[in-house]
């Protein structure tokens, strides 16, 4: 059967990625960035999955305004990376994972979650910046991503967006269908997007250290509280795109504890100001 | 019943709701045509007959030839599909956020190396954070001209 070992969450600025594709790591504004994943990097070379089941959102790239999914599961056997203005990210193309996808989508729709199913989907900074972070440089045409990826959009662009508790139930639903599948599967699960950051109007740059520790420290220990957190205090605190902490709880619900098993180890805990516009978090929680 | 929006008092703050993307719609899809080079060239050699082909207001061609990003967000742009008439220039995020505070993209550069703005005062209208109406517009560069 196949089960989720560990859940990563992330943010996933775009800058970062550029600093990565123009060999500005080492400059002395990213290198705290940067080492910060260093902790990652290896954990995941010892910890290999089979497949990432990778919660983020797309930033008006893939989706315009003649669609907007609230939940939208990938089910490709592959995704280009998307032009979001000045040419692809030099990446690999990220490689599908079409029958546990499927497999997936067909049990979360059965516990009344009502997905949207994708066949053809350009994936953006939100996909590939994770994957750069925890896998490093890759070479986009002799390089690979290590393993299949499930990209799952939720909407957190356009309101109404979905509640935090609304993903932390999703979540829930996720493992189920996970543990459902019978392949042995080592299967991660991501939460991308956040911290604090507000990128328009006069509240620009607003950064909240912390509200964005208390969320990590309520993710780890107190996760039926942080799916308790109204939009408006993400909004107020956490600046408007702030919001995206909302598809953390998505990964943090498919967590063992959460459907009564044992609570999760943490193996890493970063926090940084500023990558950009935004506050850095990231957190790799193991099923014990 | 209208929409619930408990969002409307926080300061410097649009969000981007249903009301907001019906105004915006033409404004934010003539955003995205931009994510196609050939279509960033045509905008680049003329913006205006290029404009002229959508269904856009006037002023929300004009927000757009101004480049004010806060005008076009009044208008119903989202800042997601700004970000590509930002890219089409050459902009980064971090210019076009600080380009909507009035503030330098050194001075705003600095305030986020120290760690961002702060959220006191900032989180309800009528208190006296940095983002509050009242003192707009913060830094140097918007001082100079309009």
């Amino acid at each position: 059967m196949a089960r989720i070992t560990a859940s990563v969450f992330t943010s996933h600025v775009p800058a970062i990625g550029a600093a990565m594709d123009l060999g500005k790591t080492h400059e002395d504004y990213w290198k705290p960035v940067f080492a910060g994943y260093e902790f990652g990097k290896q954990w995941i070379k010892d910890n290999q999955p089979d497949v990432i089941f990778l919660v983020y959102n797309d930033h008006a790239t893939a989706f315009s305004l003649d669609l907007i999914p609230t939940f939208a599961i990938g089910t490709a056997a592959d995704y280009e990376v998307a032009d979001e203005g000045f040419g692809p990210r030099p990446v690999p193309k990220v490689i599908g994972h079409p029958d546990l996808a499927a497999h997936i989508a067909q049990s979360v729709i059965q516990q009344d979650f009502d997905l949207t199913i994708v066949n053809k989907m350009a994936v953006d900074h939100g996909l590939t910046v994770p994957l750069s972070l925890m896998f490093g440089e890759q070479d986009p045409v002799k390089g690979a991503w290590p393993c299949p990826v499930i990209p799952f959009a939720v909407n957190v662009v356009q309101y109404p967006v979905p509640s935090g508790r609304r993903c932390y139930n999703l979540g829930q639903a996720i493992r189920k269908a996970v543990e459902s599948y019978d392949e042995d599967l080592n299967v991660h699960i991501w939460g991308t997007g956040g911290m604090s950051h507000q990128l328009q109007g006069p509240r620009a740059g607003l950064i909240n250290k912390e509200f964005d520790n208390a969320f990590l420290d309520k993710l780890i220990s107190d996760p039926e509280a942080a799916a308790s957190i109204p939009h408006i205090d993400y909004v107020r605190e956490a600046g408007s795109e702030g919001i995206e902490l909302v598809m953390w709880l998505i990964a943090r619900g498919a967590m063992a504890d959460v459907a009564g098993g044992k609570p999760p180890k943490l193996a890493h805990r970063f926090y940084h100001v500023p990558a950009s516009n935004t506050a850095v978090g990231h957190l790799i929680l193991e099923n014990t | 019943m209208p929409l619930d929006k408990p969002y409307l008092d926080v300061p410097g703050t649009t969000i981007f709701d249903a009301e907001q993307s019906r105004k915006g719609y033409w404004l934010n899809q003539f955003c995205m045509s931009l994510m196609k080079a050939e279509n960033r060239a045509r905008f680049k050699a003329n913006e205006r007959a290029y404009l002229d082909e959508w269904a856009m207001t006037e002023e929300q061609k004009q927000a757009v030839l101004a480049r004010d990003l806060n005008w076009c967000i009044r208008l119903g742009g989202n800042i997601y599909f700004l970000a590509k008439i930002g890219s089409t220039d050459g902009k980064s995020f971090q210019q076009m956020a600080g380009s909507m505070t009035g503030m330098t993209e050194e001075e705003y550069r600095n305030m986020m190396i120290n760690g961002g703005r702060s959220a006191e005062g900032n989180r309800y209208i009528g208190e006296d954070g940095d983002a509050q109406a009242h003192r707009q517009p913060q830094g140097s560069a918007g001082k100079k001209g309009i």
